[in-house]
């Protein structure tokens, strides 16, 4: 019998029609890969139950004719989706316990698509993160390692870092994400899978634990391309109780993938070229550029001016909205309580909020506090919110001379846990590639594409326009075929 | 250490212990003395990092406020108009309360 843990969601979904296997057999697997694997951390909360029940679901309804798009396949959801009477802690101690009393419309509709829950994945807390070394229920490991011999533990990336590492060592085929600011692109990079941030509002922020609402993203984390079309078709879709939702019908992503890319035009934005980027990745990139030629691709350089001044503006903006979104953490509600001897209200409110979130999550909603302070307003916020605007005004040009943007997803290969943790400001560097399309709302994914020089994944990101998110798999489908990557981590846990 | 509102750019600010314990009072997250020494330098590095904002001439644009253009969208004005977000629902909405109290979120009183 195949190892059923190996196939991918189109696998599972075709196999289990075709009558290949049970879906029982398939929810089976995957738990005892899950329990087998908890040194990698990967898991806040297990959930083998429902795994099952789904799986039950599917194989009744498979006996009755009566298949649903994602029957029989089992996945992860990243722990800031709220689900209901499931545990739901954004990796924070101060939702530690929170059970929510209602479904996000995004794990809703892939319940209602016939797909099982494994479990609840690990990620760095409140999302705010590149390595998912800020997470309360500790740090996730990424099932990589170098292959110098040494026995490093290695970030997964962040803040998806239990949704990679989990899709990266066989114990789910995909997994829900969210992105900010690069959190399923870059996690996909450092583990050699994909995954896509789509268009702003393609998907419902409703249940999503929030941390800077415009610019949160669910997203598919999956092995490859086809099955990220296929999950983000679940995913995706006008919800009214979100105000951001588009109001536009699902497109057949999968059923309109294809590799041929004549007639498009692949941009090459010169400002990614870095200062001190590694040599492999410019390398790679050249590579990406060279498959898109043999796709049929026309290639043309272009400029997006203001890329330096991205990453500044979306930490001003993405703080300044956490500190906003994390003001309810008060211990009235929800959440943590702390309450000291004799506390008062506004005591209880300190003691709490300074229990209850990690040193991260404090310095970005202090840094958001001060750039909305009076006197500061106008020079931080107001600023970076006219620099957003000018960020993308600088796509919107881009797009009068190419329809979709190849860049490296991250500016490394993943590093080890522990490596970058003491500057803040260099684990913000991380997002550099991937910060300016989510200030612009744009889809944007990474697919992986090579090694780097110690056997660690490295990926390359498609940029497209805004709703093209057909276009970005495709090209994703282009590089997919020409790179070949079979790549994977070897078993150590 | 005076502000300048409105300009594009200005002079580094930079943060002091007050402004952080100031910062830290505005956000409600108590930060004993030790916690607000160590903060001053890592805002201070973070905040030195964005100011390069301020060479951007943004005299030209707006900020931005929609990120994909759409229209702001009104429900139904009716009572329960979705049951997802309805009412009805107080012991779900208590659930996760810390100390509910017939029927209220329990909280200390507030000490004037």
């Amino acid at each position: 019998m195949t190892d059923l843990t190996n196939l991918t969601v189109a696998g599972i979904r075709d196999g289990f029609r075709a009558g290949d296997f049970s879906a029982r057999e398939v929810a089976d697997a995957f738990n005892a890969n899950v329990a087998a694997a908890k040194v990698l951390n990967a898991f806040i909360v297990e959930t083998p139950d429902h795994a099952v029940a789904a799986a039950d679901a599917a194989d009744r309804d498979r006996s009755e004719g009566n298949v649903k798009p994602l029957s029989g396949v089992p996945i992860g959801m990243k722990d800031l989706f709220c689900t209901q009477g499931v545990q739901t802690t954004a990796g924070s101690h101060i939702l530690e316990g929170f059970t929510p009393q209602y479904e996000s419309t995004v794990s809703a509709k892939l319940w209602a698509a016939g797909a099982g829950m494994l479990g609840k994945l690990n990620m760095d807390q409140f999302a705010m993160g590149s390595s998912n070394e800020t997470s309360f229920f500790g740090n996730v490991i990424s099932p990589w390692r170098r292959s110098d011999g040494g026995n490093a533990a290695l970030a997964p990336g962040g803040s998806s870092g239990g949704s990679a590492s989990a899709i990266a060592a066989r114990l789910c085929p995909a997994a829900t994400g969210t992105d900010t600011g690069g959190s399923i692109r870059q996690p996909a990079a450092f583990v050699g899978i994909s995954g896509i941030k789509p268009t702003y509002g393609r998907c419902s922020r409703w249940g999503v634990v929030a941390f800077a609402s415009s610019l949160d993203q669910a997203g598919p984390m999956a092995h490859d391309v086809r099955d990220c079309a296929i999950m983000l078709e679940a995913m995706a879709g006008f919800d009214p109780k979100d105000s951001t939702s588009l109001e536009l019908a699902v497109p057949n992503w999968e059923v309109a993938l294809s590799g041929d890319l004549r007639g498009k035009r692949i941009g090459i934005p010169k400002e990614y070229r870095v200062d001190n980027m590694p040599a492999e990745i410019d390398a790679l990139w050249e590579k990406g550029i060279a498959w898109m030629k043999d796709a049929g691709a026309e290639i043309v350089e272009v400029s997006l001016p203001h890329t330096k001044y991205a990453l500044p503006a979306y930490y001003i903006i993405a703080p300044a909205e956490a500190s906003s979104n994390l003001a309810r953490y008060d211990g009235v509600r929800y959440g943590l309580r702390d309450l000291p001897d004799g506390a008062g209200l506004q005591d209880m409110y300190a003691a709490t909020r300074a229990a209850g979130f990690g040193p991260e999550v404090k310095r970005r909603i202090l840094i958001g506090t001060y750039v909305l302070s009076a006197g500061f307003y106008d020079a931080y916020y107001t600023q970076a919110q006219k620099v957003r605007t000018l960020i993308s005004q600088d796509f919107d040009r881009a797009w009068e001379k190419c329809d979709l943007l190849l860049t490296p997803t991250a500016p490394s290969a993943a590093f080890a846990l522990g490596e970058k943790s003491d500057d803040p400001l260099a684990m913000y560097l991380n997002d550099v590639f991937t910060v300016p399309s989510s200030l612009a709302g744009l889809p944007a994914m990474s697919v992986p594409a090579g090694l780097d020089g110690q056997g660690l994944p490295l990926g390359l990101q498609i940029i497209g326009k805004a709703l093209d998110e057909q276009g970005v798999l495709n090209a994703g489908l282009a590089i997919e075929e020409r790179a070949g990557f079979t790549a994977r981590a070897e078993k150590w846990w | 250490m005076q502000a300048s509102g409105g300009s594009a750019s200005g002079p580094f600010m930079s943060v002091d212990s007050a402004t952080v314990r100031k910062i830290a009072s505005l956000a409600r997250i108590a930060t004993s003395d030790a916690e607000v020494e160590a903060m001053v330098p890592e805002l201070n590095n973070i905040i030195g990092w964005i100011e390069q904002l301020g060479e951007v001439d943004t005299s030209a644009v707006q900020p931005m406020t929609a990120v994909i253009p759409n229209i702001l969208r009104l429900r139904d004005d009716v009572v329960n108009a979705d049951p997802l977000t309805g009412g009805n629902i107080r012991d779900r909405v208590l659930a996760n309360a810390p100390a509910p109290e017939h029927g209220f979120f329990g909280v200390p009183k507030v000490i004037e």
